[in-house]
Parts: C-alpha cells; structure tokens; sequence
C-alpha cells in the first residue's frame, strides 16, 4: 500500500510540474518574447496600409512611426568638434550628470572609436581614418530588444513607435538590462546624480534621476512629442551627420538615404534589429 | 521545537556572538550603502554585477545541493541518509536566505523590490528565478519542519508531506537551472552564451552543496556529539567526487570550444580568467590568482576525498579535501563565473573589478546571517535527535 502511494506521488508530482511548466511557463515566455516583433509587424502592417490610402486613421500616430536614425561618421570626421557638440547638446537636454570618476560615469550618446562600435568587424589591418577618428554610439532602440526580455518589471519597455523607453519609478535597479544589452548603452546611477548636474545649465523641463536606477538614451521622445527632432540631430545642423524619420514610411527622408547608401548596423547577428545606421 | 536553540553551551553562544557582531557590522556597512548608493561598491558601467551577484549565484548552488541527500532517501530508499537529509533541507533554507539578502542589497532601489511582483514579467529570467527560489523556500521550510516534528514525535510524517518532498526535487534542479538562464540567454555576452552553463551549474552545486553538508557533519560530530554515520558519509563523498569531475569535465568542454574554434568572443573571457588578457599592450589579470587557486584547490581536494587513507582515516583530512572542493568550486562560481563575464566589455573596452572595503563588510555580513541562521536550526535539528535518543 505504501509503495503504491509512494509510486503514485512520484508520478502525480512529476506530471503536475512538468504540466504546469509546460503549458503555463514556456507558452508565456514564447508570447513575451515575441510580442515586440509583432507589434513591430502590426506596425508595419499599419503602415503600408495607410500608405496605400493616404489616410492617417484612429490608429494614431504612434503605430504607425517607427523611428531611426542615420549616423554619417564622415560627417564626424569632417568637422572634429561636432561630437562634442552633440553629446554635449544631448546630455545638456537630459540633465545627464558629469561624474568624473570613470566607474561612476552615465553617458546616453558619447564618441568612440570604430573598433568599439564595431568590435565584431576587426581588422589586422584598419583603415587610418578608421583607426584615427570617432563616430558616435548610443542606445539602438532595437526592434527586438535584449534589455526588455530581461527586465523583470517591465521597467524598460519598447513604445508602439519603436522606442525603448524607461520608467525611471518603476525600475528597482537590479541592473539585468545592463547585462543583457549587447551594446553597451545603459548606466546605473549608483549615487545620487544631482550633484554633478551644472544647475544653471540644467533644463527644468526633464527630470532629474534618483539614484539606483538606469537609464540611456529616450531617442529624445519629449521633443518628437512636440515635433521636435532629438537634440542631438538639431546640434548637427544642416550638415545631415545624423537624420532622424520613420523607418515605416518609405518616402522618409531617412528611407531615401537608406536606399542611396551602404549603411551598417552595430553587431546585426545578434538579431536584436537595430534601429540606428551608420555611413562609415 | 524553537526553545532547542535557547539552550547551549558557551562555545555555542561564543559562536552566536561572533557572529552576530559580524552581522552587525555588515548591517551598518549596508546602512551606509542605502543611504549614499551603490557607488561605495567596486561596481562600474562595465562590471555591473559584483560580490553580491556572484554569491547569489554560488549560494543558489549550495541550496540545491541538499537535493543530493533528498533524492536518495526517499526516491530511493536510501536509508543511510535519514538522520542527514535533514541538514541538507535546513542548509538550503540557509543558503537561500542568504541568496535572497545578496539579491537586496544588490539593489538599486530596494524599497521597490516588490515591483517583481505588482508587475509579474514571465518573459523575464529574474522573475522565475524569484518564483522558484520563493517555491523551494516554502518547500523546504514546510517538509524540514513537518518531518522533524514528526520525529520529535515519534510518529510516521502525515503522508500529504511526501507530495511536498517530491515537488521539491524537480524545484531543486529548477533554481539552478533558472539561475543559469539569468545568463546563458544574454546576446553579446559569449562567456555565458553557452547552453552547458546550467549543467556545469549544476554539477558544481552538487559537489559544493554535499561538501558543504559533510564538513557540518564532520564539525557536528565533535561539537554536538551528533554522528551522521560511516555510511552516509562515504556516500556523499562518493557524489561529491563525481558531481565535482563532472563539473571540471564541462569547463574542460568550454575550453575545447573556446580554443579549437579560436573564435575570439570564445576565448577572451577564458583567456581573462586564466592567464590574462591583453588588450592594447596592457595584460589584464586580477582574476588569474583566483582561477589557478580554483584549479590547485580541486586537485587537492579531490585527491584528499579519493584516496583511500586520507578518505577514510581521518576525519581531518576528509574535511580538509572537502573544504578545498568547497573553497574551489566558491573561487570558480562565486568570483570567476560572474565577474569574468563582463569582461571584455560589448564595445571591447576593459575594467577589472576590485570590490570595495564596505562591499566586502556587506558580504561578509550576509555570509555570517546565512550561518547564524544555519546554527539556530542545525542546534534545533539535533536537538531533537539527542531528545528522541535519550
């Protein structure tokens, strides 16, 4: 008698996990993670639809637009100080505090050298002008984001539009984002940031962070809400280094140059879809 | 059965004090941590899990080795173990506190850690792996304390309990392997991208957990005059030696891959850890001391718990083999595994991690609460062994 129950609890027990993990568990996780990419093809959808009646419908603005950027390094290096104008442009706009200390540091967009933008396409033998000069890199607001997957409170969440924004309360600062984004785009604050924000340079129309969260670049979604374009692309002038548009919309500024030139995007084999190209 | 630990000598209560001034300090080091930030840590932008993280992880291990005494007793019958399983349950109730107070203190935003919960998350790792460790918690404390009343009792444990200690199989092997997929699922980061992560994890916690258990024993025996039996131990030894070949097996698989391939990302974090790497004519290496101690440590180890004389004729050097086990197996998960990982960084830059003084008090602190309350229900476990024998 005992070894039948004994038998049967084994067996009852086995099954009842492997029931509930399957059909629960690995059902939801199958549906988490490929909700990005289907609201980014229902986007798609959406636009070629209304594309074809020329009608912007209910559906908003917001399904509809799939935002990206277009970085010309050549641009960069044209004009040498117009990095430091945009970074600058950039964490002026988003209070991003100076933190000198090196571990410390929070940068939303900065300069780099191509093998660290590119670390994947090494070259024994590198160009000089790509070994010389700097391009700038930042958060790639990828269609299939890493950070999203992981983040365990939906903190970090990827807009209709196509922008991974971040929830700067929601966030409880466990830093996985950090870990599971492949580019290196997010800081922590692991003090308080406000005393390394210049207050007469500070914009008092963003917020300020607290520390313990994260945070990277928002694709200035404050100023796209007002029809602005992100601060960085204004710093840049006329001079068309950086162009910002609806991938969605293949009569876009940003399409047509996409159509005209090789572009490249940081690390593509990861499947994460980046939304940010550069001309090298 | 709570007044069992209220009772003791004065090495106990030695022990309790030293511990909880350990303790103490570590909460006045956390204190200091809530109120300015994690920036009194040797966290970076680059490193951004550290001691914290990394214990978690190894700790998570030790929990679901006591699952190496659990399987054997009751799907096997394996009766030896019976006076022991109870050490294995009330270690991983320990190891798990422990690994839930790392996972505190390691946050940025402590008081918000319920936002796990208020916004359940299923395509995110860290959420199952709260909802295993949470599960295998409550299942350890419910079978531990419904058996050992039971025992203290004198009667058979109610047959409901054994649906519980069945569950709590599968749940042991489940909280490693979830804590694996927090990495082995990350894009861009090719030292945790490997599908034996979780294996590998598993063997080493099924070395590091039973070690664990058999030094307890070892030290119960001459403290507490509690004899866990000639048997019982020869058997955990014996899956200790396996589980800890196992575990160097699938490194020495990461290593094959890695170096046969030559493909950069494989080898670089490999090459970080174990000799050093060089990166734009600097050689970067604060990890390499750990990992070769890691390896001179299992060799010692494993020769001390294998050999006949040394395996059976003293207790002292059988506690020393499997301290080294232990200690290895803590240098390769709880220092190696984690840190080494985030280096190279994505976009190939370099930071070594070098934890800070309030970090390690921090660290310290939670270790001596995970053995606080490890001495408080081992003290009450056999407590009740001497109850029933007297």
């Amino acid at each position: 008698m005992d070894q039948k129950r004994r038998t049967f609890l084994k067996v009852a027990g086995i099954s009842t996990l492997a029931g509930l993990g399957a059909a629960t568990g690995v059902g939801r996780l199958i549906g988490g993670a490929e909700s990005a990419m289907a609201a980014a093809e229902e986007a798609q959808v959406n636009a070629s639809a209304q594309n074809g009646t020329g009608q912007n419908a209910a559906c908003g603005d917001a399904c509809i637009n799939r935002y990206g950027m277009l970085i010309d390094a050549r641009k960069f290096r044209e004009d040498p100080t117009l990095g430091e104008r945009v970074v600058l442009a950039c964490h002026r706009e988003h209070n991003v505090p100076n933190i000198p200390i090196k571990k410390d540091e929070i940068k939303w967009i900065w300069m780099t050298h191509y093998d660290n933008a590119f670390p994947e396409q090494a070259n024994l033998y590198r160009d000089e002008v790509n070994a010389q000069f700097q391009l700038p890199i930042l958060c790639n607001h990828c269609d299939n984001p890493p950070c999203v997957r992981v983040c365990p409170t939906q903190a970090t969440f990827r807009n209709a539009d196509g922008i991974v924004m971040m929830d700067y309360h929601r966030c409880i600062g466990c830093r996985f984002c950090m870990a599971g984004c492949p580019y290196g785009s997010r800081s922590f604050n692991w003090s308080d940031p406000r005393p390394y924000i210049d207050s007469a340079d500070m914009n008092r129309d963003f917020p300020t962070r607290t520390r313990g969260v994260v945070e990277k670049c928002n694709f200035c979604d404050e100023r796209i809400r007002k029809g602005l374009l992100p601060a960085c692309v204004e710093a840049c002038g006329d001079s068309k280094a950086m162009v910002f548009g609806n991938l969605n919309d293949p009569n876009s500024e940003i399409r047509q140059m996409l159509k005209q030139h090789h572009t490249v995007q940081r690390n593509p084999s990861l499947g994460t879809l980046p939304s940010v190209f550069y001309i090298v | 059965m709570f007044e069992k630990a209220l009772k003791g000598n004065n090495y106990y209560w030695m022990w309790l004090a030293f511990l909880g001034f350990i303790i103490a300090v570590g909460g006045i080091s956390y204190l200091r941590q809530f109120f300015y930030g994690l920036a009194i840590t040797g966290m970076s932008r680059d490193v951004s899990w550290g001691l914290y993280i990394s214990q978690f992880t190894f700790l998570v291990g030790v929990a679901a080795g006591g699952v190496m005494l659990v399987l054997p007793y009751y799907i096997h019958n394996y009766k030896a173990f019976g006076r022991i399983t109870i050490l294995g349950e009330f270690l991983a109730i320990a190891a798990l506190l422990m690994c839930m107070m790392f996972i505190m203190v390691d946050l940025g935003q402590p008081l918000r850690a319920l936002n796990v919960m208020l916004h359940p998350t299923p395509h995110s790792m860290l959420f199952w792996d709260m909802c295993v460790l949470l599960g295998y918690l409550f299942l350890n404390i419910l079978c531990g304390w419904v058996i050992l009343t039971a025992e203290r009792k004198q009667v058979a444990p109610p047959k409901w309990i054994y649906f519980f200690v069945y569950v709590s199989i599968p749940f042991a092997i489940s909280i490693h392997t979830v804590t694996a997929m927090l990495y082995c699922g990350l894009p861009g980061r090719h030292f945790w991208l490997s599908a034996i992560i979780a294996p590998r994890f598993l063997a080493s916690a099924f070395a590091a957990g039973p070690a664990l258990i058999v030094i307890m024993a070892l030290i119960l025996k001459r403290v507490a005059n509690f004899d866990a039996g000639k048997e019982a131990i020869d058997k955990m030894v014996t899956i200790i030696i396996y589980a800890a070949i196992a575990n160097m097996f699938f490194l020495a698989l990461e290593f094959f891959v890695g170096f046969y391939s030559q493909i950069p990302g494989h080898t670089h974090t490999l090459q970080y850890l174990f000799s050093g790497l060089d990166h734009h004519g600097h050689v970067y290496n604060n990890l390499v001391p750990f990992m070769w101690a890691f390896l001179i440590l299992f060799v010692i180890g494993i020769a001390l718990i294998s050999y006949p004389a040394t395996r059976k004729g003293s207790d002292l050097w059988l506690g020393l083999g499997c301290a080294s086990i232990f200690i290895a197996f803590w240098l390769d998960k709880g220092i190696g595994f984690v840190l080494g990982g985030f280096v190279p960084s994505p976009i190939n830059e370099i930071t070594e991690y070098y934890p800070h003084l309030n970090e390690l008090l921090i660290t310290a602190g939670v270790w001596a609460a995970g053995f606080f309350v490890l001495t408080i229900l081992y003290k009450i476990a056999i407590g009740v062994e001497h109850e029933i024998e007297a």
